[in-house]
């Protein structure tokens, strides 16, 4: 599949290479979300009736909207570990500062936004300034945030914020025929989805992907690399931020709400077929990741498998997803792609590779110009 | 394009500077601990130093020979677990089933380090969601077989995880033994030898005939093992095989800061095993001082994650000028093995374009 | 590659011969165990484990003691003891305040914090009458590794008078334990036991079983056959939360009451999936806890899927207790005696004293019934949610401020 190809296909090509795109390695991951889904619906048919099925919604849109801030960072060619401890934060400031007065609800909010936005600073300026490997940088932050907010307020013992805070992540509009209920999370996770996809092609998503794919290309070719990278990083604590308005609705707090996020969403995001180490991935695929891991659980939980169990299936699929891709990724590089004059990596049919630099690009929108002029 | 020539000059001054911050840590440390009205060289504090150092110290000799090579252990927690009670149930109290237990331990060990270099090497998954997802499967097995602590170590193998040669524990001399080999085997042999270039870049090396998939096969074998070795360390000192002591002491990550702080690059193909050494040796005698000093356990968590950042931020800063790009960040995406041959000579043709575009 | 062999085998020669030589110079501290000493107070032996967590006799302890009045003060439950078996202290009797080394095994939890808290206010009281000069704590941060090694370092460094240890695991801790009795001072063990009976007192409510018994018990009374709970377990493995899932397991299986058990770690986000899927399946009239933080989360989710409240069993943990009375459903809040952490400081003070404790010392656990809870609401309105109501810290020094601001030193 060559790129001048992709610009080409239209209408029953389209929908022809959608079904191709289940099986090739980006589209495996909804492959399986399909599997899964239609396994739960087995299983327990009332889950497929649009009132279930927004709920079920409802409850990934945290981890979604997680695993799509770690697609940022993890497209950039780094890691962020410290989403699930700035999740656990965001909950317990959130509880801690609102406390039953509706009216602080706005003022907290910008508070977490901006600390969000600051934590993600710290981190990209440390990563991308001081050169010290974002695995390491983020997992400092991760023991210091927690261990930070544990430490301000005593074990996070303090309850619930006010209602109507948590109204965000627990009601929605109700009353809506057929669905019942609109989560207001599913608005939000529609909405970041919208914007993520937004961002990711504009130039500067697009030098996102650059850097994560050739720093040196990328800075070469007039690239800020430290700024792409440490905006990667405000992005990934945004949405840490954001799930946690969602997860103080949804569950509450307590110290344990969000732990193991960082680790869930990079599986997201690796299960969407976002290839660690940058350069490669599609942000559509990272959130159906999620929705894939979660669809896993819910599985489990309606087959009613052993408790201890779950963690080994859980273990199995991940790597058998993961090996399914790099099979079928290795089975399509020993046909054609390898004449591909200008990139070795897998074809790109929904987001850019970007190899060039924005300012080299005559036709931003237009794909297969952009290869060509490469 | 060979990375071996100046890697033992580099090895030799990053080593050299973790050392230096284990001093520093170390005088900071006696300070704090002077405050608090104790000697820090006393036996019984140098022993808990030690201590501390033995079992992350197993687990941190194999996390560097795995990064070493480009990829990540994060089962290890679960491997320490496991040999914990494989070590036990098998010696049930027998002195004389020590030397089989120990074996078979090993030998599981070894073979789930197998499996999972296998699958790094052969299916193509990166490292970090392989030994994700193996770390899932042993916990699966060992929630559903084993309810709690289990079996019982016989006094002869307690001896070692609570004997010492004046205030040298023995589980620290096996510890330094271990790196010792490793260190020897990283340098003599060359499966060892190739584990660097297999990390510095898999294509390169490729090209040079090394037959890239063995070394991290047995880099990843050699990191269950050392796993293993901790395991039945921590059992002898316990007196039982426990499920959780592995994620008890978080050593997955833990091992990997060690070793990065030790001064092995994350990306591979660049580090030492006594680096590491001084890294486990840091967090140690941090560990050490943060109890004696009483430090809340929450605040602990905070000095950990500030200390390990800042103290790589100063080895990186000072790296930076010292290493001038062979191998720059640039050639980061050759870490995982999933990028492959091609894709190396499209970056050789990009970076040959560069100045002229 | 030959002469790597060579390398390898010179090198594990060395190694075992440094083991050898190591063997021969074993420190003097190190006993090996004299196997009387191994009948453990609390019989989960090694092998028990193994199979099933269920113990007959010790369920059968439990059972009754459930039932007798404590002995002691009325007013101080922390000082309660029931059936104790009551030995001589006179042997460590000394004047003068003590110091008093603290390994404990974390605050990682909402109770151990209340508890910890607790411990200090009451620490605070011993000084100042002089019994107590100071405590020097180290926390394991839930690693018995660490806590081994933080118990080595008090026996080498502590200069202490009184060893106090809440295990961090039962079998794990019993060879450190077994190494601070060498020393021949006194050894003050509390919460989860140890299988060793050297130490001179146990100090612990009355237990796990116990917990499953009074849970069970309620769901399976206002219950009936067939109907469905959710059992929501935080982890496999520790004994003291195994044991109540082991009781409350049995009480179901015998009144026909269909329980299906989950894992949550504790999460509330989890805990609510979980019950939002059995909602999903069918109708859910029990939801039963093995400990109570994220109990709230459980009822929303019959509240977010428009379903009637279950039966349910929480815990004394004040957001369990402010949402049952919110929403007047069927409830009980069964009690891990939270109190039990001002028993080993009092406990030290009376064997300095040479006064008689018991051998175990086992505290009294009720839960909270509905008629009592307005009460316990009442007492602890200030309290933060993750406070537990029955922290028997009223007449202790910086009530309630300590506990409202939760002031962890």
């Amino acid at each position: 599949m060559s790129r001048q190809a992709d610009a080409q296909l239209s209408g029953s090509q389209r929908i022809s290479r959608a079904l191709l795109t289940l099986i090739s390695p980006r589209g495996a991951v909804f492959l399986l979300l399909i599997v899964l889904l239609l396994a739960i619906t087995a299983l327990n048919p009332s889950f497929a009736e649009p009132g279930q099925f927004i709920r079920f919604i409802q409850r990934v849109a945290p981890i979604a909207i997680v695993a799509i801030g770690q697609y940022f960072v993890i497209v950039a060619g780094e890691f962020d570990l410290s989403m699930g401890s700035l999740v656990t934060a965001q909950v317990v400031i959130a509880g801690n500062l609102i406390g039953q007065d509706d009216s602080r609800s706005i003022p907290v909010l910008i508070g977490m936004l901006v600390f969000g936005a600051l934590v993600g600073l710290v981190n990209g300026l440390v990563t991308s300034l001081l050169r010290v490997p974002s695995f390491i940088v983020t997992l400092g932050m991760m023991l210091a945030l927690l261990g930070g907010v544990l430490y301000w307020t005593g074990g996070a013992a303090t309850g619930n914020p006010a209602d109507g805070f948590r109204e965000i992540g627990r009601g929605g509009i109700r009353n809506v025929p057929v669905l019942d209920i609109i989560p207001w999370a599913v608005l939000v996770l529609a909405a970041v989805l919208a914007a993520a996809i937004w961002f990711t092609k504009t130039p500067f998503g697009r030098s996102i992907i650059a850097v994560g794919d050739n720093e040196t290309t990328a800075r070469f070719a007039g690239i800020r690399v430290w700024w792409v990278k440490t905006s990667t990083f405000i992005l990934s604590s945004l949405s840490a931020t954001i799930a946690g308005v969602l997860l103080v609705g949804y569950a509450g707090v307590h110290p344990k709400v969000g732990q193991g996020y960082e680790f869930i969403a990079i599986t997201a995001v690796v299960l969407g077929g976002v290839v660690l180490g940058g350069g490669r991935g599609w942000v559509v695929a990272a959130a159906a990741g999620a929705f894939a891991l979660e669809a896993l659980f819910t599985l489990l939980n309606f087959a009613g498998v052993a408790s201890t169990w779950r963690d080994g299936i859980q273990g199995v699929i991940i790597i058998a997803a993961v090996a399914y891709s790099a099979a079928v990724f290795r089975g399509r590089r020993k046909s054609p792609s390898v004449t591909s004059p200008i990139s070795g990596k897998e074809p790109e049919p929904f987001a850019e590779p970007a190899h060039s630099a924005p300012q080299s690009r005559p036709n931003e929108g237009n794909h297969s110009t952009q290869k060509e002029v490469q | 394009m060979s990375a071996l020539a100046p890697k033992a000059r580099r090895r030799f001054g990053t080593t050299a500077i973790v050392y230096i911050a284990l001093l520093a840590v170390m005088i900071v440390g006696a300070v704090l601990v002077n405050t608090a009205g104790r000697n820090f060289l006393s036996p019984g504090n140098i022993r808990d130093i030690l201590t501390g150092m033995s079992v992350l110290g197993f687990v941190a000799i194999g996390q560097t020979l795995v990064i070493l090579c480009a990829s990540l252990d994060l089962s290890v927690p679960y491997v320490v677990s496991l040999s914990s009670l494989l070590g036990a149930t098998i010696m049930a109290g027998n002195p004389a089933n020590i030397i089989p237990a120990v074996l078979v331990t090993l030998t599981v060990a070894a073979g789930i380090g197998l499996l999972i270099g296998l699958t790094v090497t052969k299916l193509r998954v990166n490292g970090f969601i392989a030994t994700l997802g193996a770390g899932l499967i042993i916990k699966g097995y060992l929630d559903t077989q084993y309810k709690g602590t289990a079996g019982s170590m016989p006094w002869e193998f307690q001896l070692i995880g609570a004997t010492g040669v004046g205030p040298v524990p023995v589980s620290t001399i096996i510890m330094l033994a271990a790196a010792l080999l490793v260190a020897l085997f990283l340098s003599k042999t060359r499966t060892g030898n190739h584990m660097f270039a297999v990390g510095g870049n898999e294509q390169v090396s490729r090209f040079s005939g090394i037959r890239t998939s063995r070394p991290t096969v047995v880099a990843h074998m050699l990191c269950s093992v050392m796993a293993a070795m901790a395991g039945l360390l921590l059992a002898s000192r316990l007196g039982v095989g426990s499920p959780t002591v592995g994620t008890q002491g978080g050593y997955d990550l833990l091992s990997i800061a060690a070793v990065v702080l030790g001064g092995t690059l994350l990306l591979g193909g660049r580090g030492s095993i006594w680096g590491t050494i001084g890294g486990v040796a840091i967090f140690a005698v941090m560990d050490n001082v943060m109890s004696v000093i009483q430090l809340n356990p929450f605040l602990k968590d905070v000095v950990r994650g500030v200390i390990i950042v800042a103290a790589v931020a100063v080895y990186t800063g000072r790296a930076i000028e010292s290493r001038r790009p062979r191998f720059g960040r640039d050639s980061q995406s050759s870490m995982y093995p999933s990028v492959d041959l091609q894709l190396a000579m499209d970056q050789e043709k990009e970076r040959d374009h560069e100045p002229t575009s | 590659m030959q002469r790597k062999k060579m390398l390898v085998f010179a090198a594990m020669v060395s190694a075992a011969a440094l083991v050898g030589l190591a063997g021969c110079t074993t420190d003097p501290a190190v006993t090996p165990p004299s196997d009387a000493a191994t009948t453990p107070a609390e019989s989960q032996g090694p092998e028990a484990s193994s199979n099933e967590w269920f113990d007959a006799a010790l369920y059968q302890k439990q059972y009754d003691e459930r039932g007798v009045t404590p002995e002691g003060p009325a007013d101080q439950p922390y000082l309660q003891h029931i059936n104790a078996e009551m030995i001589d202290t006179a042997a460590y009797k000394a004047d003068g305040a003590k110091k008093a080394c603290f390994a404990n095994a974390s605050i990682s939890n909402p109770w151990r914090q209340t508890g910890w808290i607790t411990m200090n206010q009451q620490l605070k009281v011993l000084q100042d009458s002089g019994a107590i000069s100071s405590m020097e704590t180290r926390d394991a941060q839930d690693s018995d590794d660490t806590q081994i090694a933080d118990i080595d370092y008090f026996i080498n460094e502590g200069d202490c008078d009184i060893f106090l240890i809440s295990p961090n695991s039962t079998a794990a801790m019993t060879p450190a334990v077994e190494r601070a009795c060498a020393t021949d001072k006194p050894v003050v063990v509390f919460d989860r036991g140890v299988q060793t009976d050297c130490p001179v007192t146990f100090i612990h409510p009355i237990g796990g079983f116990a917990w499953g018994i009074d849970t069970a018990e309620y769901l399976i009374d206002n219950l009936k056959a067939g109907d469905k709970v959710v059992a929501l377990r935080i982890l496999p493995g520790v004994d003291v939360l195994e044991q109540r899932w082991a009781a409350a397991d049995k009480l179901f299986q015998e009144a026909g009451i269909d329980a299906t058990d989950y894992f949550t770690g504790a999460d509330p986000a989890e805990i609510k999936k979980i019950i939002s899927d059995e909602l999903a399946k069918g109708d859910v009239q029990g939801v039963w806890m093995d400990a109570g933080d994220g109990a709230v989360a459980a009822i929303e989710a019959f509240e977010d899927a428009g379903k009637p409240y279950p039966v349910m069993t929480g815990e004394d943990e004040m957001s369990f207790l402010r949402k049952w009375k919110d929403t007047g459903l069927t409830g009980l809040a069964p009690v891990y005696s939270n109190f039990q952490w001002r028993t080993p400081l009092l406990a030290a003070q009376k064997i300095f004293a040479g006064e008689q404790i018991p051998k175990e010392w086992v505290l009294p656990q009720s839960p909270i019934t509905v008629d009592e809870l307005d009460d316990y609401l009442a007492r602890n309105s200030g309290m933060p949610d993750g406070h537990y109501a029955k922290f028997g810290g009223e007449n202790l020094p910086g009530y309630p401020e300590v506990w409202e601001k939760r002031m962890i030193p």
